[in-house]
């Protein structure tokens, strides 16, 4: 069951067209993320979803219902564009947003209280926004974000900007709440998080879909077949072995005289064939297949589509 | 509605917490009731003590024509004017008044000598008793009887009354209408401008910050803008009531203390040593004091009191979205210039144009401004001390309040594309294409 559905989205602004059409699924309980580079139509498309513009074309569904108003209190938000009230006091500041979201003032005390005993932050509580730093803001900004305990986050490039320790913080935290129950979409730049943390993504670029799927799944079709093999007593040279359909694409040695081979298949054939054929000329230490990275699916299906685009 | 509560709660209570809010709560009626109070004080301390004025009179004309009074105490003397001026130096006196031989035959100069600068009030009185006196000497050599003349001037004294529709009559005097009608209309004015910017500086506040977008993903724009903007209203209406109850606080607690001393007949002296020319007729003075008094109690304060809430709060709602569309157009205050002008045009030229209605303020230019909301406000204010059908003020009203609802309306559209538009130059053009969405 998809607990986010958007249908068809599209989303017109005077000078250009932000989404041409565009369709995720986000399963309940799963770490959504919504890959693209600038401009592609990330955070209109957020925007739609935390109801801050409305779709021109297309609709959206939570938990199969239309989204309505009500949904808001629902859903927690971190923005791209972070920011607070500067000349109000911390504990106020997140007392009035927790309200905001339709946190009754007593409960939001008590959540806020153990939030930040939680991150050690309890002697901030009377003091200005514009006294801490922006690392304390930014913790401060994602405590008032989850609150309301809301069933469907949304953070918008959640670690730009955010040092390495905050980083940490944030991942462990979204894991932590993806486990108890929460929905979660995030747009990112970052490849690296994807691959830790997420369950699906969809990539968008130039205002269209271009891909989405489960990241292990994307991964195993983009697969290119080359593996790493790691051999010792190399009794001829590897070139003279390797079978007629693999191609030796690299070949080198490491500090300990260990010789370290890439070799890709052509028709995409079974690995054992390989390993049989290097058995009697060589002593095998390791043997993996070399899945690409997020980052280079993410750029070469930019590039594809951009390509495609300047050829049209 | 709810959330809109929450939103003016915090509008309302960050303000009113903040030390220039504190400040300017406090300062204001001390100025209004210095304002109210330092002329009575100076009125009271003015010619504290006789003060002894010798005179040489070298004409002879003026003997014994100086009375001597509480206030001043006029002595003859004959010494020649160094030596006179030396005891004027050696506080002997007070003053030194020298009338020479005139050049040509009438005395028509004299000077006067003393350490401090002479008192409106000695010299006031002086030349009306030379005036007096060579009026009466050239009368006399004319041949004709002083007291003729005396006899046959008058003093006309129009008393205006108006007359109402159901028969009953009600005095005015044009200058306390007047007064009342720029000064309300000043206020409103100055009212809108103030707490209208207020609500522009939020704006940007929260542009700037960049909060805009967590709030607007719990509530809608326009909740967001009604919060505000309802919650600056009555940031400025608690301002506003504050400062009448200090004031009058403060002026009624100087009247309990010094009440005693304080007296109209002061308040009448004092306006006349303000007024130069009317020291000659205090008969007069007394009786536009008891005129204006008598006018101040016909005029009707309730509905004042009533049309200056209601044109403040209509007038400020309309202009308030207004302030707030501009406010979300902008990256910074620096660039409100260009939205400002055209459109705070309407009250400038309100303003301005209020001279001219207090004129003529039963004009046709009088009733169409203050029938037009984006005038209504600071026009109307100038008209109603001078009394306006209530068929006008009812229509002006609804039209207020049908202009404030489609500058909300049209400030909306802008507000709610404005607020998430960063680090763009906004010109009209762009601003109708967001109108159109």
């Amino acid at each position: 069951m998809h607990f986010i559905e958007a249908r068809d989205i599209v989303k017109r602004y005077s000078n250009h067209v932000a989404l041409k059409g565009v369709s995720i699924s986000v399963p309940k309980q799963s770490i959504f993320g919504l890959l693209g580079p600038n401009g592609a139509g990330k955070t209109s498309l957020i925007r739609i979803i935390n109801q801050i513009t409305a779709p021109d074309e297309g609709y959206i569904l939570i938990d199969g219902k239309p989204l309505i108003a009500e949904h808001s209190q629902r859903i927690g938000y971190l923005p791209e564009e972070r920011g607070l009230y500067k000349k109000m006091k911390v504990g106020e500041q997140a007392l009035y947003l927790a309200q905001l979201k339709g946190v009754d003032k007593n409960t939001a005390q008590i959540r806020l209280k153990k939030w930040f005993e939680k991150f050690e932050i309890e002697s901030w509580w009377n003091r200005k926004v514009e006294e801490l730093s922006k690392g304390m803001q930014q913790k401060i900004q994602f405590i008032v974000t989850i609150i309301h305990n809301p069933e469907i986050l949304i953070f918008d490039e959640p670690f730009s900007g955010f040092d390495p320790i905050n980083v940490n913080i944030i991942k462990e935290e979204i894991l932590r709440l993806r486990d108890e129950g929460a929905t979660i979409l995030f747009s990112t730049h970052n490849m690296a998080s994807v691959e830790e943390l997420c369950d699906n993504i969809a990539l968008i670029n130039s205002s269209e879909k271009i891909l989405d799927g489960r990241v292990d799944e994307i991964k195993r079709q983009y697969r290119s077949h080359t593996f790493e093999l790691k051999l010792q007593d190399l009794k001829s040279p590897a070139r003279s072995f390797i079978p007629a359909n693999f191609n030796l694409l690299t070949e080198s040695t490491n500090n300990f005289g260990e010789t370290i081979l890439r070799i890709q298949s052509k028709e995409a054939e079974d690995a054992n064939k390989l390993i049989q054929t290097l058995l009697p000329h060589a002593g095998i230490v390791a043997f993996s297949e070399i899945l690409p990275t997020m980052n280079e699916i993410f750029i070469e299906k930019v590039q594809a589509s951009q390509n495609l685009s300047a050829k049209s | 509605m709810n959330k809109t509560w929450l939103i003016l709660q915090r509008e309302y209570l960050t303000r009113v917490k903040k030390t220039s809010f504190i400040v300017m709560t406090f300062l204001g009626p001390l100025l209004m009731a210095a304002l109210m109070i330092v002329p009575i004080v100076l009125a009271s301390l003015e010619d504290v003590g006789k003060k002894t004025i010798a005179v040489i009179d070298e004409t002879q004309w003026f003997t014994g024509k100086f009375e001597s009074g509480d206030n001043m105490e006029f002595i003859h003397v004959f010494e020649d004017l160094e030596t006179e001026k030396l005891k004027v130096l050696n506080n002997e006196y007070d003053g030194l008044l020298y009338i020479p031989l005139p050049q040509l035959n009438v005395p028509a100069n004299a000077e006067f000598f003393s350490r401090k600068q002479a008192s409106l009030t000695v010299r006031a009185y002086v030349r009306n008793v030379m005036k007096t006196e060579v009026e009466n000497r050239k009368l006399m050599a004319s041949g004709i009887d002083p007291n003729l003349i005396k006899e046959a001037k008058t003093t006309i004294n129009i008393v205006t009354i108006k007359l109402e529709k159901d028969g009953s009559e009600s005095k005015s005097f044009t200058e306390v209408q007047l007064g009342l009608g720029i000064f309300s209309a000043f206020l409103i004015y100055f009212f809108i401008f103030l707490f209208g910017s207020q609500v522009m500086r939020g704006v940007i506040e929260e542009k700037t910050s960049r909060i805009i977008e967590v709030i607007v993903s719990s509530v809608k724009p326009f909740q967001l803008m009604m919060g505000k903007i309802t919650g600056i209203a009555l940031v400025g209406l608690t301002q506003f009531l504050l400062w009448v109850v200090l004031t009058l606080g403060i002026y009624g607690a100087f009247i309990l203390f010094f009440g005693p001393e304080v007296n109209p007949q002061q308040m009448s002296s004092m306006s006349g040593m303000l007024n130069q020319g009317t020291i000659e007729q205090p008969e007069l003075t007394n009786q536009s004091v008891a005129q204006i008094f008598e006018v101040i109690q016909s005029i009707d304060f309730g509905v004042i009191i009533f049309s200056f809430i209601v044109y403040f709060l209509g007038g400020y709602l309309l202009y308030a979205a207004l302030f707030a569309a501009i406010g979300s157009a902008v990256d910074n205050e620096a660039d409100t210039q260009q939205f400002m002008l055209p459109v705070s045009l309407p009250l400038i030229f309100g303003i301005v144009i209020a001279n001219f209605i207090v004129n003529n303020p039963d004009g046709s230019l009088a009733f169409w401004l203050s029938i037009f909301p984006l005038t209504s406000p600071v026009i109307m204010m100038v008209r109603i001390p001078f009394g306006v059908p209530y068929w006008e003020l009812g229509l002006s009203m609804t039209l207020l309040a049908a202009g404030f609802i489609f500058t909300t309306w049209l400030a909306a559209k802008i507000y709610r594309t404005g607020i998430l538009m960063y680090g763009k130059k906004v010109n009209y053009k762009e601003i109708w294409k967001w109108l159109s969405y």
